[in-house]
């Protein structure tokens, strides 16, 4: 493989990881803090991806947009958080997967009522809108490094923000023992809707910075919620870390695996079974370890 | 009293079954069909059951099996030419015990949530597969234009293009699949599962091999599943991916849930609510999915224990027993 592919597809990875991390870090931490298992979560990357392609056409500009797509939909997550999720805290999983699992279908039905079946596009914001040469014939947009860069600021402000701050001491605390921190004076309700709307946000905002890179379509979010499964698998639930680690490992292998797959095409390897590596990957990892790689012993 | 109520289970059971019987000569083709479609799903359902209700494992996948018999169906048969009834059946089924054997083995040593998870990533690994790769037709599925025959020598017992035929091979299985059912759990083995359902690590310490035990349930679950899923490609005369993906799993689910889980017959009368409710809502709009996932939200918050639920409760209110009652997952709060 020549030296520029392999850096193309090196930072494709990564930016496919990185951006996976955005979405797998608002699962994980709305699971190890809340204890819920949210399957929506899929839903608010499509519906960030929608939001941030119909207010960019209503107001005309991707950066005014991205804000105003940021504030709906933490406001979309505080109403849901009052509205549903509060009834499933101390709720089996199995009634969170479901209840969860109803609100895609709603979700799902409620974009097709305000902005149809279609796909769409959403062109890349002026300002970034060119690539780096890399020789005569190869490029790479700077809209994708971009991308890395704001989630590697994304990561660095969540760690910032859970380890470092009163706020992030009051969410560890009430991920360990709730009625304790509750007890002590602190609204634990309040902390909980501020969590789960801005794991929310998180997956939101991913679907809408990827959505001049992509295609904004319907049923977007599913593929990327199993995948994000994988990746919280393989982490280890609750571990910020382990998101990281296990986004960027999925987003190489996954980027790696479809080149590779090309290359070796002698051996009749049908390129569409690459879609299948990450689940290969997750199979053997839960064979050595059941729990994860940063995961709590079951 | 004990007695009493054995004789009217009995008699209620034997009602049930001549008004099942006695459908296709009472009501025209398509509910015929419909109704055939609702056993199905029952058949489907109670499969799931056995892991949710009896054992206490959370699949998210289940659909994967479902759709494995069907496409085994699809692929079994010859093109401009039917297979033979009396092989694929079998086959279909043994193809979906297979899977589930495989998938088992990596989900049953999972816990809580992460089982959730990992059967859920593996039947969409699955969807996938048929989805991406041109083996069954890629995302359009693949149509099996000539229905299994089902000769012995020259004797044709049943014909499977025959409507009324299908629904008495479907009330068939579903009424031996319940049977089966019955007796697996009244077994030791059921008795295990109940065991491992209340609490795993007591049954490891009294000697239980209890991966064993829940791989097995897996696999008869899957292959369970599989019966259903021969019998929706035979009914249906086309298999899609769709057969495998998670709307499905959540929808047999939300059946189980919804009829009361633990129990067989809740999950039967589940299947039979949600299709009557999908065929409701699709005739009141075109965003019917609103309507059934407003269902299923509510329902999940405010329905625990499903309808079975809510009827026993009830009954139990207007005779003013105080049993004790086991609520499972119950918030007490709605």
């Amino acid at each position: 493989m020549d030296f520029n592919i392999f850096l193309i597809q090196l930072l494709n990875g990564v930016q496919y990881g990185l951006l996976l991390f955005l979405v797998s870090s608002g699962l994980t931490l709305v699971f190890g803090i809340m204890g819920i298992i949210n399957v929506a979560h899929g839903s608010f990357y499509m519906i960030g991806a929608y939001l941030a392609w119909s207010l960019a056409g209503q107001v005309g500009s991707f950066w005014l947009a991205l804000p105003l797509a940021i504030a709906l939909s933490v406001l979309i997550g505080l109403l849901l958080e009052w509205l549903v999720v509060r009834w499933l805290y101390k709720r089996d999983h199995l009634y969170q997967v479901l209840c969860t699992y109803g609100l895609i279908l709603v979700f799902e039905e409620l974009r097709s009522v305000l902005w149809g079946d279609d796909v769409r596009s959403l062109p890349v914001p002026d300002i970034l809108n060119y690539s780096i040469p890399l020789n005569a014939t190869l490029s790479y947009p700077v809209y994708r490094l971009g991308i890395s860069v704001v989630c590697l600021a994304v990561a660095l402000g969540l760690y910032l923000v859970i380890q470092k701050t009163r706020l992030g001491m009051t969410i560890r605390a009430g991920a360990s023992n709730r009625d304790m921190v509750q007890s002590l004076g602190i609204n634990i309700q309040l902390v909980y809707r501020a969590v789960f709307a801005a794991g929310i946000a998180l997956a939101a905002f991913a679907g809408m910075i990827a959505a001049p890179v992509s295609a904004v379509a319907p049923g977007m979010g599913n593929h990327v919620l199993i995948i994000c499964f994988v990746v919280v698998v393989i982490g280890g639930l609750g571990s910020v870390k382990g998101a990281l680690i296990a986004s960027l490992l999925i987003g190489l292998v996954d980027t790696f695996g479809k080149v590779l797959h090309l290359e070796v095409a002698g051996l009749k390897l049908l390129p569409e079974l690459s879609s299948m590596t990450v689940y290969v990957l997750m199979a053997v990892i839960l064979l050595w370890r059941p729990e994860g790689l940063f995961g709590k012993k079951f | 009293m004990q007695g009493q109520g054995a004789y009217a289970g009995l008699a209620l059971l034997a009602v049930v079954l001549l008004a099942l019987a006695l459908v296709p000569h009472l009501v025209e083709k398509f509910y015929v069909q419909f109704f055939a479609k609702i056993l199905i799903m029952g058949i489907f359902a109670m499969s799931l059951d056995l892991l949710l209700g009896y054992t206490g494992l959370v699949s998210f996948g289940h659909a994967a099996f479902y759709g494995v018999a069907g496409y085994a169906l699809a692929l079994l048969t010859p093109q401009y030419q039917a297979a033979n009834f009396w092989t694929s059946f079998p086959l279909a089924i043994a193809a979906s015990g297979l899977v589930a054997l495989l998938i088992g083995f990596f989900v049953v040593r999972m816990q809580g949530i992460y089982f959730i998870m990992v059967t859920l990533a593996f039947a969409q690994m699955l969807f996938f597969l048929f989805y991406d790769t041109k083996i069954a037709g890629g995302n359009d599925g693949i149509y099996i234009d000539m229905r299994p025959v089902a000769k012995i020598g020259d004797w044709q017992p049943f014909n499977l293009d025959n409507f009324t035929h299908v629904y008495y091979l479907v009330l068939v299985m579903f009424v031996a699949v319940y049977l089966l059912l019955r007796v697996v759990l009244a077994s030791p083995f059921g008795r295990v599962l109940a065991g491992i359902k209340a609490n795993e690590h007591r049954m490891k310490s009294l000697g239980y091999a209890t991966f064993r035990y829940k791989l097995a349930c897996f696999v008869l679950a899957g292959a369970t599943a599989g019966v259903a899923g021969y019998l929706a490609a035979v009914q249906f005369g086309v298999v899609n991916p769709e057969m495998m993906g998670w709307h499905l799993s959540g929808a047999v689910m939300m059946m189980v849930i919804l009829g009361g889980m633990g129990t067989l017959r809740g999950p039967i009368i589940g299947a039979a609510v949600w299709m009557l409710l999908e065929l409701w809502f699709q005739g009141l709009t075109k965003h019917w999915h609103l309507l059934m996932g407003g269902f299923i939200v509510l329902t999940s918050i405010m329905l625990p224990e499903g309808l079975v639920g809510l009827f026993s409760g009830l009954v139990r209110r207007l005779l003013g027993k105080h049993g004790p009652e086991a609520r499972p997952g119950s918030g007490g709060q709605a």
